[in-house]
């Protein structure tokens, strides 16, 4: 098995009609991922690609195809309202691949998703600013829901979260290297405030029958990867296997994701890999090792 | 993005934050006016001047002076402090150049505090801060005594309640001033929050906050950070921004769309996507550090980087006289590896390899890329991963002697 998304996912694209929503809708499709609609405002009626339905609303794309999860490739001004309309729509999975979206906005997305009861029905958001998420397969099997280059997976029991996208990339290049397969690989994206955090993957994970190991990658800022050392020790059995990037950072400057800045003292690379190690995980003492770290301590 | 003192003050003033009465200048004579306008519009027989820059800690440096003697010593002061080098605990060793004054009407003042606002990742909310130690450095009272550092979370859809001000302002013994100073300090917070969300702000903070001797509460200092992803409804920033107070070399990437960080070591790194342009930086010092060679510049091309901005970042960092070598560290997943090649190849051509450059290519097309680099006849170092092109590019730089 695998988390989040397999082969029954049924995946309707925001902003489908769009540079990057179309460009990705392609390469999607070519994986196998089973996009049963797309969603631009003003354009519904169209066919994409001569077989996927576009609509005006969310909403008619999910009741009309039966879609269970979104991927958003909406531009920042529109993107946070984007994410609300697929959580109004019932999609359970919302992937918001969009980087650039004001914080402000996501504070109201994310009481919105807080104050939802909890369920099966319960909307999750992956994201945003992050490639996605990935359970590797052949066609008809696997899901590619992102902007991930979809050849460098291979089908497998290693997990992989992360909050950086070509560091994701690294560490499934390194595993599929040396012959390990992934069974899901998430971003969550480098935004401050975001949906899933490391500590929900990993409980997914840990509730995998199909996981054996995880990769979990951090960076600097906030304190996520602290929790996540909290969450890793009190509560789970499998073998994580971290990197935090930016121990080389300045404190007070933004690298790149609007999350990846040390505030106040706050958020180093440091600490991260105080709080993970003593945790019981192992952290890669360069990029290059995160998959033989792991292999490590699968042996 | 960081404007100045006298800039989010005014934006305070729009809102209704209440901020003495105050006149930026940029020369001399500008400096005294002010000081005339504010004796003559206030009455006021004390002024201060205030060094514009972007750094904190601005009066310990030397950049903040209380004058008693009028105009003329206005004019004085601020012949000395315009183009003086300030330097802070924030600004480095170097300081930064004060090009710009703040002349401000002096208020007497019985207490100062502190309040701030942030954007609080952990609870995913707007957090209000207050305490009772104003006027010096937050994060030495967080460290030291945390429990003087009271906080409220601030529901986006309620607001900011009364309520939630007023626990602040009754936890900072505000009762004890005048019968008004509660009511006063309430309606600051509750309009420096609709100006939070309304300016997009990622940080506002007030330090100090001071109670006046009638008991009224006056922001006596304000500073506003902009949360850059929202700068597509804010056109208005534009002219707040202050690119003196900027490295050059970011502003001319940004242009570019290109994602810079200038640092301090030797080797100049170019890489696709930020969380990989970090762990590059991490694994040259890994290996280098000791040996004086590590990472001068953060830089990201990002996901979909075209030619001609592989181009643009390339010419950066070889223009950098610092950079003793050059590691490019691609994982193309959109970014395709032939893209970056060329973008190389022609800046290399273009300008000259004065440097050792070590490549590492990885991913879509990346046949194609090495192709394109082997046939330029440049002297390319091709790596296999990571540690391998981080163990060249810093064999390189001590191989030359080059490290100090």
């Amino acid at each position: 098995m695998s988390i989040l998304v397999g082969k029954d996912t049924r995946v309707l694209v925001q902003g489908i009609t769009g540079g990057a929503g179309s460009f990705h809708a392609k390469q999607m499709l070519d994986y196998g991922t089973r996009i049963v609609a797309g969603c631009t405002p003003g354009r519904g009626g169209e066919t994409f690609e001569s077989k996927v339905p576009v609509f005006n609303t969310a909403r008619e794309a999910v009741n009309a195809s039966g879609a269970n999860t979104s991927v958003i490739f909406v531009p920042p001004p529109g993107a946070a309202d984007a994410i609300l309309e697929a959580i109004d729509a019932g999609c359970t999975l919302v992937v918001c691949i969009t980087e650039g979206i004001p914080v402000m906005d996501m504070i109201r997305v994310r009481r919105v998703l807080d104050a939802q009861t909890a369920g099966p029905a319960r909307a999750r958001l992956i994201g945003p600013n992050c490639p996605g998420v990935i359970t590797p397969g052949p066609t008809g099997q696997g899901c590619k829901i992102g902007i991930m280059p979809g050849h460098i997976h291979r089908p497998g029991n290693v997990g992989v979260v992360s909050r950086s996208g070509t560091l994701t990339y690294e560490a499934v290049g390194q595993l599929t290297a040396l012959g390990i397969g992934q069974s899901t690989c998430v971003g969550i994206g480098g935004d401050p405030v975001a949906g899933l955090d490391f500590v929900e993957v990993l409980e997914l994970f840990q509730n995998d029958a199909d996981t054996q190991g995880v990769i979990m990658i951090g960076e600097i800022g906030g304190s996520a990867e602290e929790r996540a050392a909290t969450f890793i020790k009190e509560k789970m059995n499998k073998p994580v296997a971290c990197f935090i990037a930016g121990t080389t950072a300045p404190p007070g400057k933004r690298m790149g994701h609007a999350g990846a800045i040390i505030a106040g003292g706050k958020g180093t690379a440091a600490e991260k890999i105080r709080s993970l190690e003593a945790a019981g995980a192992k952290v890669a003492p360069t990029p290059s090792d995160m998959a033989t770290t792991l292999q490590s301590m699968m042996r | 993005m960081k404007i100045h003192e006298y800039q989010a003050k005014q934006i305070f003033s729009r809102y209704g934050v209440p901020v003495p009465k105050g006149y930026p200048a940029f020369t001399v004579d500008e400096a005294e006016q002010a000081a005339v306008r504010l004796s003559a519009e206030t009455g006021t027989k004390v002024t201060v001047v205030k060094a514009q820059i972007h750094a904190g800690g601005r009066g310990k440096g030397g950049g903040v002076k209380v004058i008693k003697g009028g105009p003329a010593e206005v004019r004085t002061v601020a012949e000395s402090m315009l183009g003086m080098q300030l330097v802070t605990h924030q600004t480095g060793s170097s300081g930064q150049k004060v090009r710009r004054l703040y002349v401000e009407q002096g208020l007497e003042m019985v207490r100062e505090l502190y309040l701030g606002a942030v954007i609080d990742r952990d609870q995913r909310r707007v957090a209000f801060m207050a305490s009772t130690e104003g006027g010096v450095e937050i994060e030495k009272v967080a460290a030291e005594t945390p429990e003087k550092i009271l906080t409220v979370h601030v529901d986006p859809i309620a607001g900011l309640s009364a309520y939630q001000a007023r626990q602040l302002a009754f936890g900072l013994g505000l009762d004890k001033y005048a019968k008004t100073t509660v009511t006063s300090f309430v309606k600051l917070a509750s309009a420096l929050y609709e100006l939070i969300v309304k300016e997009d702000c990622s940080l506002c903070e007030i330090n100090p906050l001071v109670v006046l001797k009638n008991g009224e509460v006056v922001a006596l200092d304000a500073k506003i950070n902009f949360d850059d992803n929202a700068d597509f409804r804010h056109p208005a920033w534009e002219e707040l921004r202050d690119k003196d107070e900027e490295d050059p070399a970011e502003l001319e990437a940004k242009k570019a769309g290109l994602n810079y960080v200038s640092l301090d070591g030797n080797v100049g790194c170019l890489v696709n996507g930020a969380g990989l342009a970090m762990a590059t930086m991490d694994i040259i010092k890994h290996y280098g550090g000791t040996l004086g060679v590590t990472p001068a510049n953060f830089l990201d091309v990002g996901g979909g980087a075209s030619q001609e901005q592989v181009q643009k970042a390339f010419k950066m960092i070889l223009s950098s006289p610092k950079v003793k070598a050059i590691f490019v560290n691609i994982f193309g997943g959109i970014m395709k590896c032939d893209v970056i090649a060329s973008g190389i190849v022609a800046a290399a051509k273009e300008l000259g390899l004065r440097v050792p450059l070590v490549v590492r290519l990885e991913g879509t097309n990346v046949e194609l890329g090495r192709k394109i680099l082997s046939a330029s006849g440049l002297a390319i170092s091709s790596a296999t991963t990571m540690a391998d092109g981080a163990k060249k590019v810093v064999e390189a730089v001590t191989a030359k002697g080059g490290a100090a």
